[in-house]
């Protein structure tokens, strides 16, 4: 438990990382997951409950040796501008008893044509691969990864995840936060969705998203409201929602459910504004579980 | 700076932190520069008259042979004078030496030289002076005694350039320190090394290394500049006003890490910097002596840092004194610099 005055930042957590899994805490901002990860890195200190890194926890002794096994990428950390790539990596190499070569670890994050450009010239992507080649020279044991990929483009973003991948594939331990459900369905083993300070649902991507129990999600704008209770009883709907004048339905079999659809519409003569289906997703999952959207924060 | 393999982690912060400092142009002008140009608009403004004539006084030559003898020399104004007057614009600077004649017990007259050998004008004139007066066989008036008064600090320019390197070692560790730690840890950079297995005091120490990185440069380029332009000796030993500044530009790289300590932006540090060194601008006698001020408030004077390092400073360069001279002043600026590092890292705010 974690508290700022009168803000509960995180409260009743209760999670477990396996060694060599990628674990993701997926919420919105605010939702706790800097205050998480942060106090697993040592860097906070919980008011209540405890942590355990590696079978030690920290203020007990072994601090320094904890900070030797882990790498760490804070959300929005800005590294000296006016050090080269090289420098910037050599420096955080310094610290580090044992680690990956310097060169080699910028050619690994891709940054081997920008080695001598000052920091402040790289591009948002490129600061990002510094910020993980930095954690990256330590040869960690357990990667810390905050919003890794926020801001990005989807390029930049492919990239940073690329490298995750790269990491967890040598047996690497990663510790994920973010607020784009595709980054936690790609790269985590299991997520914890965290909402106000607590997870409030713990499993694998597929089983979180099969939990829904839908085939397929519809969402439809129409010209008049429609009780939800009718557009929930609809053959093959499992459940209905509202939000923004956006009807979302859960749907478990679409071949039912969508006629009966049109013709409950027609029959109210409401006409329709827009109408699309997904595959249900994480977000899916946030949406049923706190009736609003991620980026909704 | 290209090898690959790390050295030391305390050698590779004081390396970063080198860098930083010399790729920030700015930084570079308010360190290197600009005390130069303040150098030199106030040693201009406060000159007395061009250097260019030595201006040498004579005093009770009533043949008027002395004089004449003088008059014939190219670069030396000759100016008459009683004894007192002479004196005064000699210890004011407007005289670079002065000729005292005697009439011999037996007829056989002579001339006693008085000059503060300090003074490079006053060298200048004495060599010009023997020249005139005994350069050709026979002698024309022969040199009974020369009289070296010593007049440290005589000029204004004296005064000012050891008040210039105190105060530049202070405002370039202090801002420069309390700057690079606000602007890291209003980056998160703080917290982000705070996350490495790097020690704590290792960071900071980095930056008392980086400023002896840039101690000479900086006190050479205000003494050079001194001594080039307006011909301010160092008179004491080197090695001694080498450790003075040493000493002093510790004491103010832990007065600076002691400011930036807590504060979270560059306003609240720039404030607190302010704040500190305001009293030492006013008091530590930079531009004009705290003598001025009342004699009560010396003793509290004397105890700040920029005042024992100015009062250092002033005795090497202008009155040549020793090691143990300087020892009261080494022992306040040590004391300073020791205790504001060690409470600076116990109160250091990384986040
Ligand atoms: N240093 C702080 N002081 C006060 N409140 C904070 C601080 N850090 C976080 N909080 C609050 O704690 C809650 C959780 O924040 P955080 O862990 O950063 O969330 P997230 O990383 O999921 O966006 C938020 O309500 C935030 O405002
Ligand atoms: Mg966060």
């Amino acid at each position: 438990m974690k508290r700022f005055g009168e803000v509960t930042a995180v409260a009743h957590l209760d999670l477990e990382v396996q060694r060599g899994e990628c674990f993701a805490l997926l919420g919105p901002n605010g939702a706790g997951k800097t205050t998480t990860v942060e106090i697993l890195e040592g860097l906070q200190r919980q008011d209540a409950g405890s942590a355990e890194l590696l079978g030690h926890r920290w203020g007990e002794g072994h601090d320094l040796e904890l900070r030797q096994r882990i790498g760490v990428q804070l959300q929005d950390t800005q590294l000296g501008e006016r050090l080269t790539v090289f420098e910037t990596v050599r420096l955080f190499r310094s610290f580090y008893a044992r680690g990956r070569e310097v060169n080699e670890t910028i050619a690994l994050v891709g940054l081997t044509e920008k080695r001598h450009a000052r920091v402040g010239k790289l591009s948002g992507g490129q600061k990002q691969r510094l910020a993980l080649a930095c954690a990256l020279v330590a040869q960690p044991e357990i990667l810390f990864l905050d919003e890794p990929t926020t801001g990005l483009d989807p390029q930049a973003r492919l990239q940073i995840w690329g490298l995750v991948e790269r990491f967890r594939s040598e047996g690497g331990t990663v510790l994920l936060t973010t607020h784009y459900m595709e980054e936690a369905a790609r790269l985590a083993d299991r997520v914890a969705i965290m909402d106000h300070g607590r997870i409030i649902a713990l499993d694998t991507p597929a089983h979180l998203v099969a939990s829904l129990g839908a085939e397929q999600i519809v969402e439809f704008e129409a010209a008049g409201p429609l009780p939800l209770e009718r557009l929930a009883a609809l053959p093959g709907v499992r459940a209905a929602t509202r939000r923004n004048g956006t009807s979302t339905l859960e749907v478990a079999a679409i071949g039912e459910a969508l006629p009966a659809l049109l013709a409950e519409l027609q029959r109210f003569g409401v006409g329709i504004e827009s109408l699309r289906t997904h595959q249900p997703t994480l977000e899916d999952v946030f949406i049923r579980l706190t009736g609003r959207a991620l980026r909704d924060g | 700076m290209g090898e690959a393999s790390p050295s030391h982690p305390l050698l590779e912060l004081t390396r970063a932190r080198v860098l930083e400092f010399v790729r920030e142009r700015e930084a570079v002008f308010w360190v290197f520069v600009f005390p130069v140009l303040l150098a030199l608009a106030l040693g201009v403004a406060f000159r007395v008259r061009p250097v260019e004539k030595l201006r040498v006084g004579v005093v009770g030559d009533e043949g008027g042979q002395v004089t004449a003898a003088l008059r014939a020399a190219a670069d030396l104004e000759v100016v008459l004078l009683p004894d007192g007057e002479a004196e005064q614009q000699r210890r004011a600077g407007k005289l670079d030496l002065t000729v005292l004649c005697q009439r011999g017990e037996g007829g056989e007259g002579g001339v006693r030289l008085r000059l503060d050998p300090t003074r490079p004008e006053s060298r200048t004139a004495r060599l010009a002076v023997r020249e005139a007066l005994g350069g050709s066989t026979p002698t024309l008036v022969p040199i009974l005694a020369e009289e070296r008064v010593t007049a440290p600090g005589s000029r204004y320019i004296d005064f000012l350039v050891p008040g210039l390197v105190g105060l530049n070692l202070m405002g370039s560790g202090m801002w420069g320190i309390g700057f690079s730690v606000v602007v890291a840890r209003t980056r998160k950079l703080l917290k982000r090394l705070a996350a490495t297995p790097m020690r704590r005091s290792h960071y900071l120490l980095s930056f008392a290394l980086s400023r002896l990185a840039f101690l000479v440069l900086e006190v050479a380029a205000v003494v050079g500049f001194g001594w080039v332009v307006f011909g301010v000796g160092v008179e004491g030993p080197l090695a001694v006003l080498a450790l003075v500044c040493l000493v002093g530009a510790l004491c103010f790289a832990g007065l600076g890490l002691l400011v930036a300590a807590r504060p979270r932006s560059i306003e609240a540090v720039s404030g607190w910097l302010n704040l500190v060194m305001l009293p030492m601008w006013l008091l530590s006698g930079t531009f004009f002596s705290y003598e001025r001020f009342p004699a009560v408030t010396h003793g509290a004077i004397r105890a700040l840092p920029l005042t024992a390092l100015n009062d250092a400073l002033r005795a090497v360069m202008n009155r040549g004194v020793g090691l143990t001279a300087t020892l009261p002043q080494l022992a306040v600026l040590g004391l300073w610099g020791i205790a504001s590092f060690v409470v600076a890292v116990r109160i250091f705010r990384w986040q």
